[in-house]
């Protein structure tokens, strides 16, 4: 579809579905539908709005419209040796740009590259009376105006339609080798992060089952010295491994059921173990916990709060009760920053209603 | 270290408040804090009439430097309840005049807020208050060889809520990332006197990401009382590359050329031949006076990998006609390498008795068109400019000379100044990459930015700031200002890319 006649339908659904008090719901694949609360309101598909609009390998940045397939992102970052370090979860082939900004969910190199809003340069949003409005840039520094960009990045929608974004890329690593080391939880946790205080090139890690992985990636010569230094045994097919962590195919990911939910805990690194029941798989150099469990979520919320953490209801498995709520609830003031941010983006209330928190 | 040093155009201006608004405040104030961290005596209050950006002056009413959250949240209650706007302030070193006072106004200073909390080597941060320095934090980490990562200039003296303000950079950003990307928390006090965390010790936080858009927002959303930082490790070995270009596009050609490679250097910094020829009869760093332009490419890491990248760029660059290339064979000569660039300002204050500092980004691929356009507005305005460039990142440090007893010239430096912004819009850049809008660049923002966006921009503010009151007369500017200023200049969209030079 012509981009300018895309945005006008758009931006006549959103009239009129504000004029009505409608909601909608923005969407892009869909392959993330099941992250968040569930919304009602009638589609507003972003699928048609696609396609790159400015790479220049050499600027680091690559600008696109929100209904381009991540894959075809992937791609064409790839046909130049550049990737988006932050490496996002696809969860399924139809992944657009949108949805992945909007959910704001970063893969195993986080712990050594940043999250998907560290990369976030610039973003044009549509807001709730369908106006079009640029944030941040195509360039890697800008301080003008509040960072607008970054607030869309795990926004679920939210704030308006995200029509465009530029990200900041990166060049692929030269060299990269992954490491096996038989260790406890324990063991795991207090390695991760004594390693994360030395300059080792260390780019992802996954600790489950007693067996803790590294990623090593950079230059080769700085790959191979900590090989040697590490030690721990060589990684048959680390590309698949790495890959089934981060779309979470990963044998662990199905233990998960419509009983046994999976939650992400997100705590300081150093946090030692929860002893809550349940499965564990560690990433992130600690910061990033999975846990597969049917405890229920205040006794969860109030472990991760305890240690400086938070944790999200991540998939329920066909489970619609989330009564619980997916996100971590928020401090009365945090909150009430929200609802005036949500109201003043979107001051008919239709976006995404409650599809982070229940009252906006 | 006063980039624009000028003192001509500072007028004395008479208080903008009455004798009785004054005591009014005071005696409220005064009950809330100890008698000496109140100064309401011109005297007192006379060091607190600009920033780094030394010619837009004002002495406030009060300034307040309380000592405590708790007395900060008093004085931002009692300011509130009294409609008294706020400037926070940490060390006056910003370059936009963020922390210009407002006549009748409290400048709120954290300036006694200078402890570091905490600094946990296992867990990789500190936690440290707003008025601690940035260099102090990673001289305090030293001791477990860490470091905090992001590095501007004024390091030495700049304080970590100044940074978390301005979103502060350095020479190493391209690589290390900004302010935005190495704090995971900060706690401040909104307008209402409450006490706000936003991030926590974790990677992440629920909800919208409300540090992102705090960062960087020039003391208008809140005031910080401390914040958590990342510390990383320090690199084992960092050596530098200094190539001559005879030609100012080769050398932008042979920085996409080290990108194209896939290497991110630690930094990569270009310097003109007026910067060069600047500093060097200065600091005799040993650069090639002759050469068009001079990069400076480094690379950090353990001394196998910077071995292995210096080798990387060394072929790169001369495959890109670098006329000399040396690399740095000690850490003497390496400081040595980069002491031009980092004397640049205070050279250019050495040889001019005014300056003028701009900070446009650009994408790099137009560099030698914007350096063309300042070539150009040389001859209109009359003026010397000496470029500086964090070329990594396309961040263009201009520097406008003039003499501020010469009638005339610093306004003419001010539109030059002005100028080279909008042309750093129109090749798709931004006014500022780095030193924040302030109060210098309020007009350009309504280059960059249409009416509905600032309009968000000022909803923002509000969703943080309800009664309107801290820093409110920087960064964004009203409806009416730009609309004023929108006589004499074009608005963004009726510039056209291709039809430079276009004056």
């Amino acid at each position: 579809m012509d981009a300018e006649l895309f945005k006008q339908q758009a931006k006549a659904q959103i009239l009129v579905a504000g004029a009505e008090r409608r909601p909608l719901e923005i969407r892009g694949g869909g392959s993330k539908n099941w992250y968040g609360q569930q919304v009602q309101g009638e589609l507003l598909d972003t699928r048609a709005y696609s396609g790159v609009i400015d790479y220049e390998p050499t600027e680091l940045v690559i600008t696109a419209r929100c209904g381009t397939p991540l894959a075809e992102i992937e791609a064409l970052l790839a046909q130049h040796n550049q990737m988006l370090a932050f490496e996002p979860p696809h969860f399924g082939n139809a992944a657009t740009l949108g949805g992945t900004v909007a959910s704001g969910l970063s893969g195993p190199s986080r712990q050594a590259v940043g999250a998907l809003r560290d990369f976030v340069l610039g973003a044009v949003l549509m807001d709730g009376k369908g106006d079009v409005l640029h944030f941040g840039g195509q360039v890697m520094k800008n301080v003008a105006g509040y960072d607008v960009s970054r607030l869309l990045a795990g926004s679920l929608g939210t704030l308006g339609l995200i029509l465009e974004v530029s990200l900041k890329v990166l060049p692929l690593p030269v060299a990269s080798s992954s490491r096996r080391f038989a260790m406890t939880e324990a063991e795991a946790i207090r390695s991760l992060n004594q390693w994360g205080g030395l300059p080792l090139p260390i780019s992802a890690s996954c600790w489950q089952d007693g067996m803790l992985t590294l990623r090593l990636s950079g230059a080769q010569a700085a790959v191979s010295a900590a090989e040697k230094n590490l030690g721990g045994e060589a990684v048959a097919d680390a590309d698949n491994f790495w890959q089934a962590i981060r779309e979470q195919t990963h044998c662990f990911f199905a233990a998960a059921t419509s009983q046994k939910f999976l939650w992400r805990l997100s705590l300081p690194s150093t946090t030692a173990s929860l002893a809550l029941p349940g499965e564990t798989l560690i990433e992130w150099g600690g910061a990033q916990r999975w846990l597969i469990t049917d405890v229920d979520a205040a006794q969860i919320r109030e472990a991760a709060a305890g240690a400086g953490g938070h944790a999200t209801l991540f998939r329920t498995n066909g489970a619609t009760d989330k009564s619980a709520g997916v996100f971590h609830p928020l401090t009365p003031a945090v909150a009430q920053i929200h609802r005036r941010l949500k109201a003043s983006f979107d001051p008919s209330a239709i976006f995404n209603i409650g599809r982070m928190y229940p009252d906006f | 270290m006063n980039p624009l040093t000028s003192t001509a155009t500072a007028t004395a201006a008479e208080p903008a408040f009455s004798p009785a608004r004054q005591q009014q405040v005071v005696s409220a104030l005064r009950a809330l804090l100890p008698e000496h961290a109140l100064l309401s005596n011109l005297e007192d209050t006379r060091p607190y009439e600009c920033d780094g950006l030394a010619a837009y002056r004002q002495t406030p009413m009060v300034v307040a430097l309380p000592e405590n959250e708790a007395q900060v949240v008093a004085v931002l209650k009692a300011c509130r309840d009294l409609k008294v706007p706020i400037v926070p302030r940490g060390a006056g070193t910003g370059l936009s005049g963020g922390a210009m006072p407002i006549a009748d106004g409290v400048v709120l200073s954290t300036a006694k807020f200078t402890r570091i909390v905490k600094l946990d080597p296992y867990a990789r941060t500190a936690v440290v208050q707003p008025g601690v320095r940035n260099l102090a934090i990673s001289e305090a980490a030293a001791a477990h060889d860490l470091y905090y990562a992001p590095d501007p200039s004024s390091q030495i003296a700049c304080t970590i809520g100044g940074n978390v303000a301005e979103n502060s950079g350095g020479v190493h950003c391209l690589k290390y990332g900004l302010t935005v990307h190495n704090v995971l928390r900060v706690r401040m006090v909104t307008i209402e006197g409450e006490v706000i965390e936003l991030g926590n010790g974790a990677l992440d936080a629920p909800g919208l990401d409300l540090l992102a858009v705090f960062v960087g927002s020039e003391g208008m959303l809140g005031v910080v009382t401390e914040v958590t930082v990342k510390l990383i490790p320090k690199p084992q070995a960092a050596r530098v590359i200094m190539a001559s270009f005879d030609d100012v596009v080769k050398s932008g050609n042979a920085v996409a050329n080290v990108i194209a490679a896939g290497i991110i250097p630690a930094g990569l910094e270009m310097m003109d031949r007026t910067s060069s020829r600047m500093v060097e009869p200065f600091v005799k760093a040993g650069y090639d006076i002759d050469a068009a332009a001079i990069l400076l490419c480094e690379s950090d890491g353990t001394i196998e990998e910077v071995e292995e990248e210096i080798g990387r760029m060394s072929d790169v660059l001369s495959a890109s006609g670098a006329t000399r290339i040396e690399v740095s064979t000690s850490e003497a000569e390496r400081l040595r390498f980069w002491s031009g660039r980092k004397n640049a300002f205070p050279a250019a204050g050495r040889i001019s008795p005014d300056y003028y500092c701009m900070d446009g980004t650009i994408p790099r691929k137009n560099l030698a068109q914007v350096l063309l356009g300042i070539e150009q507005m040389e001859k209109k305005y009359g003026l010397r400019c000496a470029n500086v460039f964090h070329a990594g990142d396309g961040n263009l440090h201009p520097l406008i000379l003039f003499d501020a007893n010469l009638a005339g010239e610093f306004h003419r430096a001010e539109e030059f100044g002005a100028e080279i912004l909008e042309l750093c819009v129109a090749v798709g850049g931004t006014i500022t990459g780095e030193h924040g809008v302030g109060i210098e660049k309020i007009n350009s923002m309504c280059v960059q930015f249409s009416p509905l966006e600032r309009e968000a921009f000022f909803n923002v503010k509000r969703a943080f700031d309800t009664a309107f009151l801290l820093n409110p007369d920087k960064a964004i500017p009203t409806l009416q200002r730009c609309a004023e200023y929108g006589k004499m200049h074009v608005q963004r969209g009726q510039l056209k890319f291709a039809d430079l030079p276009r004056f």
